[in-house]
């Protein structure tokens, strides 16, 4: 057996290659690899945004264009209106007028067309990547289809960066620096929100993840990628004109992203890599086979794609990692979790006996359907109460009403006194209610801390950039130590570092209580927690839950498993048809006419 | 801008504005049946108009060879399937469908005179060879990942979209084409001068659109469609297959951008990459109804041709970039109006 490789090492070796690469390879090689490394940062965006994200945009070229006509126009320009005449002439002042112009423009696009769903974001893109190409081309002073011209490179330092080999290093600086901070973010509390969209707005919000907040920070954060991007390809080429950042190029951008591996920081630079190369590759061959000149390679490419959407659906990376690990042992990175780190302050719980939940006569109607009706409940600090019902009496209905996923058509809901009816279920959330779902919601590529760590999101409060730049390092201990403690309350500690989606049915039921848990609540909902438990199991969660109860927290159960609930719980309401037909001590339910009927089948 | 030209500029409008109401059509059928957002569908109009346009010039559609192509994937495709299944008494009509019937064609095209034959003629030819490209593309691209998500359906489009243009390069070159009109008459009305294609196409449009709604109200194929765009796995359990459903749907969708491309082709000079921008107007006319909503599509479309060619007027330069802007307040409008809850996988 050989010893494993520190993923560092492994980094190094990489860098180590980049900074030979110019001494020893011809100056075709290097201007392929800074073209290799420009695209590279604009996948790298896109993995950010369709990959982790799942959120996709053909307009990235559009950005990258906004990037180089900005400093191509600032660095260029004779006569710059007063308000700009500061940043004239000089290029890293271009850069960040063009980043601060980006980060404005994506943001204005991002607040028409993020909020939509799925499928009208990618097609919103296509129509403004079209729109910004056209008025690039369009616009008088950005010098119509010819462009512009006598851009001035790059100086650092006094030294001006004129040479392929010379910008080279530049670039792939932006590249690594591109690559670190977002693997940073990505492993961060604002990235674990980021990647909880992937899972849903359902679950992501119970957590108190502001999604919308998070699809526009990936979004920005893509769009300023491409910016710089823009910027180097600028003063790279000493002019711009509009063909390379059209929708086509946007495009390219994708299949680079989507075939490197969408979901992997590294996939960028493979998908850039073998893009690159082939189209250059391509473009040389094509011609001469066909005997006419064009642009034959994205048959080519558009073939590729769909194979590789086929074949491959996560792309290059993961099947170059897999190959070259059989060679060459990487050892797994694993997060550490600090024991010692300082605990989260915890939330006041309301005194045992008062009420926190007050249902009244909440109605929902779905058209003609009542699924709620005249439906009143009320839960206490330190009791436990069970909605019980045949299937489809409108128990899960009526989680969404008092947990904000979804807004009554009448009736009121009182959560510690306030009435929550329209409040969104992140703000109800953060008022100190959690929940797990029935149909569970986890991100099954995570591991089980990661997953619970989503939980205790709304008890951190660092924001992206110190995400990026590990500033907040001392906050991640204590919310991953949080994480840790409620995955081994609810007995899950072995399975600390598993992937979610490897659990069984039960335990990931569990894994959801901790993660409900580590959110630090007063009213926990749990929605057939029993489900899919064995018997062993089944008696632990019981117990768990009677400690719960024991420490003053209030639990609105919902279950099937008669002997789980009438052996815990303190009272239960029982629905048909969406009304309430019983409400009682489980002992007096069990022996309620109208429950029988419902459970059993009526006497007429 | 006086009332003559306006006439003018309002004439032109919903001329393409029909033309883009068919395109709407298809692509809300295709969306709603197979979850697919076609993009390719501008590249049948192109090449159903291209292949017009090479059978009237007396030269041999390359296209041809792409449905032979097509052919022989989706048979090599079905053929192995049905060898693994060991249904081998399967073979021989797999092979008469999909690579008999391009040879039957490729045939017809070589034999016949082309240039001689008149324009009904070779716009069924022109159809023969383009519209059953639909279907196996389907078969071919889609069926495999038909439970993929609408993200990973659109790339796949988009995939196929580059790929189709990339091709229609290499058949038809650089160069633009025209058709000869469906009608060379003229209509004076007033002082409004109405020309025949103008009126063949909204004719047509109107008249296909009566025949899908026909079809999808009166005829087991239509009502199957619809049951698979209510509910895929309601329709599956009904037995409705549901890559007879995609296959079908395409079938339709093709048919609709042919003769989309055979009406526009008299109108404007088609190249082998103006269908992307015909069928993305075709989109936001889509959009306008929500992907769902036909009538409202209609609508959006007949809107979209007035107002690309009143910005032609104004603002030519621009034109494009207003017809594209003007999906950004209906896409504003509809996040507004569309509040939604999750739905449980």
């Amino acid at each position: 057996m050989k010893t494993a490789l520190s993923p560092r090492l492994v980094l190094a070796a990489f860098v180590a290659l980049l900074l030979v690469a110019p001494l020893v390879l011809p100056a075709f090689y290097i201007t392929l690899l800074n073209y290799i490394g420009l695209y590279a940062m604009v996948a790298l965006g896109l993995v950010l945004l369709t990959g982790v994200g799942g959120l996709t945009s053909f307009g990235q070229g559009a950005f990258v264009g906004l990037g180089a006509y900005t400093t191509a126009l600032l660095t260029t320009s004779a006569e710059l209106p007063g308000w700009l005449g500061w940043a004239g002439g000089s290029p890293w002042l271009a850069l960040l007028v063009g980043l601060v112009f980006t980060c404005v423009v994506a943001f204005l696009i991002g607040k028409l067309t993020l909020r939509l769903s799925g499928h009208y974001l990618p097609l919103a893109t296509i129509a403004w990547g079209l729109s910004l190409y056209f008025l690039f081309g369009t616009m008088a002073f950005l010098g119509g289809h010819t462009g512009l011209t006598g851009i001035p490179p790059i100086s650092v330092f006094g030294y001006e960066l004129r040479q392929g080999e010379e910008v080279y290093y530049l670039i792939w600086l932006f590249v690594l620096a591109g690559v670190l901070t977002t693997s940073n973010l990505l492993d961060s509390r604002e990235g674990r929100a980021i990647r909880a969209l992937k899972g849903g707005m359902v679950m992501a919000e119970a957590m108190g993840v502001d999604t919308a907040r998070s699809r526009m920070v990936i979004f920005i954060l893509a769009a300023l990628l491409a910016c710089a991007s823009g910027w180097l390809y600028a003063h790279m080429q000493r002019f711009v004109n509009p063909t390379p950042f059209g929708l086509h190029i946007g495009i390219e951008y994708l299949f680079m992203a989507v075939v490197g591996g969408a979901a992997h920081v590294w996939g960028a630079l493979v998908g850039a890599g073998v893009i690159t190369v082939l189209k250059q590759w391509l473009q040389d061959l094509l011609p001469k086979l066909f005997g006419t000149s064009g642009n034959f390679e994205v048959i080519f490419f558009g073939v590729l794609m769909v194979l590789v959407l086929h074949k491959a659906r996560g792309g290059l990376w993961p099947i170059l990692v897999s190959g070259f690990k059989r060679f060459i042992p990487v050892a797994a990175q694993r997060r550490a979790v600090d024991r010692d780190a300082v605990a989260l302050p915890r939330r006041e719980l309301p005194a045992a006996g008062s009420v926190l939940l007050e249902a009244k006569a909440v109605t929902r109607r779905f058209g003609g359907l009542l699924a709620n009706n005249n439906m009143s409940l009320e839960v206490r600090a330190g009791e436990i109460l069970a909605l019980i019902g045949p299937n489809g009496a409108g128990k899960s209905t009526m989680f969404n009403q008092v947990s904000g996923v979804d807004t009554p058509t009448s009736g009121e809901v009182l959560f510690l006194g306030e009435s929550v009816v329209g409040k969104g279920s992140r703000t109800i959330a953060r008022m100190g209610m959690s929940r797990t779902f029935q149909h569970v919601r986890l991100l099954p590529t995570m591991s089980v801390l990661e997953n619970v760590a989503i939980g205790a999101h709304m008890r951190g409060s660092s924001g992206v950039l110190s995400a990026a730049w590990r500033m907040e390092r001392s906050e991640e201990a204590r919310l991953l130590a949080e994480a840790a403690r409620q995955i081994e309350r609810v007995g899950l500690g072995e399975h600390m570092f598993d992937e979610a989606g490897s659990l069984a049915l039960g335990q990931q039921r569990i894994l959801e209580i901790a993660r409900a848990l580590a959110s630090d609540p007063c009213l926990l909902l749990l929605d057939e927690p029993a489900a899919g438990l064995r018997y062993k199991e089944k008696e632990a969660l019981g117990d768990l839950l009677r400690k719960l109860r024991a420490e003053g927290m209030g639990v609105l159960l919902v279950e099937h498993d008669m002997d789980f609930v009438m052996g815990l719980v303190d009272r239960v309401v029982v629905m048909e048809f969406g009304e309430k037909i019983a409400e009682g001590l489980p002992e007096d339910v069990q022996r309620d006419p109208a429950v029988l009927a419902a459970y059993l089948g009526g006497e007429d | 801008m006086d009332f003559q030209i306006a006439l003018i500029l309002g004439q032109d409008g919903i001329t393409n504005g029909a033309i883009y109401a068919l395109l709407a059509l298809a692509l809300v059928l295709v969306f709603a049946v197979t979850r697919v957002i076609f993009i390719p569908q501008g590249e049948f109009v192109a090449y159903g108009a291209l292949t017009l346009a090479m059978i009237g010039n007396n030269v041999f559609p390359a296209t041809a060879w792409l449905l032979l192509g097509a052919g022989v994937a989706v048979a090599a495709l079905d053929g192995l399937g049905a060898l693994r299944a060991g249904q081998a008494r399967k073979l021989p009509r797999v092979l008469a469908v999909n690579v008999g019937y391009p040879l039957a064609v490729i045939a017809l095209l070589r034999l016949l005179p082309l240039a001689e034959l008149g324009l009904a003629v070779q716009i069924l030819l022109a159809m023969l060879v383009v519209v059953p490209l639909g279907p196996m593309m389907y078969r071919i691209v889609y069926q495999p990942i038909a439970e993929a998500t609408v993200l990973v359906l659109l790339i796949v489009s988009v995939a196929s979209h580059v790929a189709m243009v990339g091709l229609g390069l290499l058949f038809f070159g650089a160069e633009g084409y025209r058709t000869p009109p469906l009608s060379d008459a003229r209509f004076d009305l007033g002082s409004l001068s109405i020309s025949g294609q103008t009126i063949w196409v909204v004719a047509a449009s109107i008249v296909l659109i009566v025949a899908l709604a026909l079809f999808f109200g009166r005829t087991i194929y239509g009502k199957a469609l619809r049951a698979t765009a209510i509910n895929r796995n309601g329709a599956r359990l009904m037995g409705i297959p549901p890559a007879l459903a995609g296959k079908l749907t395409f079938l339709l969708a093709a048919l609709i951008g042919v003769l989309s491309g055979v009406l526009i082709s008299p109108i404007t000079t088609i190249y082998y990459d103006s269908g992307f921008l015909i069928g993305l107007k075709g989109f936001v006319a889509a959009i306008i109804g929500g992907l769902a909503s036909y009538p409202l599509a209609a609508f959006g479309a007949v809107l979209v041709g007035l107002l690309e060619s009143f910005s032609s007027f104004w603002a030519s330069a621009y034109k494009e970039v207003l017809v594209f802007t003007l999906i950004i307040p209906v896409l504003v409008w509809r996040s507004l109006t569309s509040h939604h809850v999750e739905e449980e996988e």
